[in-house]
């Protein structure tokens, strides 16, 4: 790498050497400002709080006093799961020395180091971590708008719209036809429209096992597709079709006010609608300008921070790191590498060489879990996948049952990571 | 199975045949593109609209059945090769670019092989960016080699060093509570700590068959897996 001043300002070394001289810093703790309570900005507020002991100004700013997760929130769906049981609040971050702001953030001055909430606040900060997850991408699907939601629900962030889009199923009348419009890449949690698929036709397996499932999809390939299809079949036969792009998946106009959709020019009448929209990262990060022409923010692949401000850390969906699937797990990873990057610069503290890991798991059917999961380093380019697994096709309801109480337990550890 | 067995078989006769180095790594891909261009394109071709030509277009080729392109004509070599389980991948490609009548011997690519390992690497290089991203299909082939675990002694050096396993441990708790509790997930806090060492080794060395500890302990060092039993060993 080539030694610039810009590296040299980012140096833990330089850091440390500036908090030896205090004229510089002064006597004040250094201030980190988290947007975005989530998987990534709960689990930095936490480590940072943890691991600064005291010596660090944490702040969090997350819009929604109580936090429901989306990791999860298709069990719910599926009836697997209360919708209580997805809901996280943020008391005992606050007890670990944070402070919690139930505000929106609605602009970042990064000249001034400030953060300016919709309630009037300005907060001062030495780092600032954007970790709002996603937003949708305008046009993205013909006809569809964040106004038709209530008629045509996303449901992918959790809370109200998947409470609707299950109210929505349910009253389908018998051997009615739910549609799903499937995002393109990239977009948050791969398999989390399949596994969705999966727990609606449990859900419709139940009470109205004549109803069908469209599923239109611009994708050629997706997530753990071979289990899927193979569960499908042993679970929900003739239940579900698949569109891919060769057949009109890509291209579909939907009309909310009339509840059609339109496939390759063919008019569908259709009772129940989950519309998955083209992503980008959440708003407040395009606001920050950190974002790209795609509409995400490159990060360093060592450390997440920012490659548009060294003292911008941007964390899980919306950051552009590389392999990294855009999830709660990973997410919750890159938090913990980015806390100690950023103890390092400001405390002085050891850094470490970064490791990141995720794993997914789906649930097809009762006790039927599988699972897909990697290891991850940084390469000067990007994070990159160095090993991977996944559940393989024909395995044993044994060992399925076992995957599904695994992620049961996964469920407990990192909502316990992430809130305490 | 015999059908894979007999691919291993091919892949270790042609390594014996000529003796090169294997390639384990992808190496750099515009090297790889200047090299797939003299080598390679006037029989195939890659990237965007790609066709097939004398040779099947190599999009997506990493994670591909050998054989599987609908519509080309393939040698009934390659053909039986795809049904018996051939894949492309890393170390598949690598075999079958060093001499591909070794590993399918009757295919109609008359091509010499590459020789040197290094050129190889540059043009699977080139190749992976023309297959699917993990980013988007979170199961396609790696876009890196992995680590042998490389730290740096200055930093760290110290066996069982309990600030490092206190690092390391965050990784862990994703899924194993702190707290000791063990719902679908095991306790992995207050263990002895050879007791510790001994099933981390365990799953590195993929005696013990959970998918997720085996890449999680296939990363970690000897000095890090010590860092590790110091750690969740103590009372925490």
């Amino acid at each position: 790498m080539k030694l610039t001043r810009r590296a040299l300002i980012g140096s833990g070394l330089t850091a440390a050497a500036l908090l030896a001289a205090p004229s510089v810093f002064g006597q004040a703790k250094p201030k980190i400002v988290i947007i975005g309570g989530g998987a990534g900005g709960a689990t930095a507020a936490r480590y940072l709080a943890k691991d600064g002991a005291g010596a660090l100004d944490v702040t969090l700013v997350e819009a929604n006093p109580v936090y429901t997760t989306c990791f999860f929130s298709n069990l719910y769906l599926g009836g697997f799961r209360e919708f209580e049981s997805l809901q996280h609040g943020y008391d005992k971050i606050a007890a670990g020395g944070v402070t919690v702001i139930n505000d929106l953030a609605t602009g970042v001055d990064r000249n001034a180091r400030t953060v300016t909430l919709a309630g009037g606040q300005t907060l001062a900060y030495d780092r600032l971590i954007l970790s709002p997850g996603i937003d949708f991408k305008d046009g993205s699907v013909p006809g569809w708008s964040v106004e038709a939601a209530e008629k045509m629900p996303h449901a992918y962030k959790a809370g109200p719209q998947t409470q609707l889009l299950k109210s929505m199923v349910e009253a389908m009348p018998a051997g009615g036809v739910f549609a799903m419009i499937a995002p393109p890449n990239p977009y948050r949690c791969p398999p989390g429209p399949y596994e969705r698929i999966s727990m609606i036709a449990h859900l419709l397996k139940q009470k109205n096992p004549t109803a069908k499932i469209m599923v239109l999809d611009p994708k050629e390939k997706y997530s753990k597709q071979a289990l899927f299809e193979e569960g499908w079949a042993k679970h929900y036969d003739g239940m579900i079709d698949w569109i891919g792009p060769d057949f009109g998946g890509g291209a579909v106009e939907v009309r909310p006010d009339s509840m059609e959709i339109v496939v390759d020019g063919t008019v569908e009448k259709i009772d129940a609608c989950n519309v998955i929209p083209g992503q980008i990262a959440g708003k407040i990060a395009q606001i920050a300008a950190v974002t790209d022409d795609k509409g995400w923010a490159p990060v360093h692949p060592e450390n997440m921070k920012s490659k548009m401000d060294d003292n911008v850390y941007v964390l899980g969906d919306s950051s552009a790191q590389g392999d990294m699937p855009k999830s709660g797990f990973s997410a919750n990873s890159q938090a913990k590498v980015a806390a100690m990057s950023i103890r390092g610069e400001l405390l002085g503290s050891k850094v470490f060489p970064a490791k990141y890991s995720n794993t997914c798991w789906s649930l097809i059917a009762p006790d039927d879990g599988v699972k897909v999961g990697a290891s991850y380093q940084p390469t000067p380019e990007k994070i990159a996948s160095v090993e991977s697994f996944i559940s393989q096709t024909g395995e044993d309801a044994a060992l399925r049952k076992a995957t599904y109480e695994e992620s049961l337990g996964w469920y407990e550890g990192i909502t316990t990571d992430m809130f305490g | 199975m015999a059908s894979r067995g007999s691919i291993r078989l091919a892949l270790i006769l042609s390594l014996l045949a000529t003796e090169p180095a294997i390639a384990q790594e992808l190496g750099n891909s515009a090297d790889g593109a200047r090299l797939f261009k003299r080598e390679c394109s006037s029989c195939h071709q890659v990237g965007a609209g790609a066709r097939n030509r004398v040779g099947p277009q190599l999009n997506g080729v990493f994670g591909r059945r050998a054989g599987s392109i609908e519509g080309f004509k393939y040698s009934k070599s390659i053909t039986r090769m795809g049904q018996d389980g051939l894949e492309w991948h890393l170390e598949t490609l690598d075999a079958y670019l060093t001499n591909p009548k070794s590993l399918v011997s009757g295919t109609r690519m008359n091509y010499r092989g590459i020789a040197e390992t290094e050129d190889r690497s540059a043009i699977m290089a080139y190749l992976r960016e023309w297959s699917d991203n993990p980013r988007d299909i979170p199961e396609a082939d790696p876009t890196a080699s992995k680590p042998e675990v490389d730290l740096d002694p200055a930093i760290l050096g110290i066996k069982g060093d309990r600030e490092y396993g206190e690092y390391l441990s965050s990784e862990c708790t994703t899924c194993h509570q702190s707290d000791g509790s063990d719902k679908g997930i095991p306790s992995i806090t207050n263990w002895p700590a050879a007791d510790f060492v001994v099933a981390m080794h365990a799953y590195k060395r993929k005696l013990r068959p959970h998918p997720v500890m085996q890449m999680m302990a296939g990363r970690l060092s000897e000095e890090e897996i010590a860092a590790l039993a110091a750690y969740f060993g103590e009372d925490q």
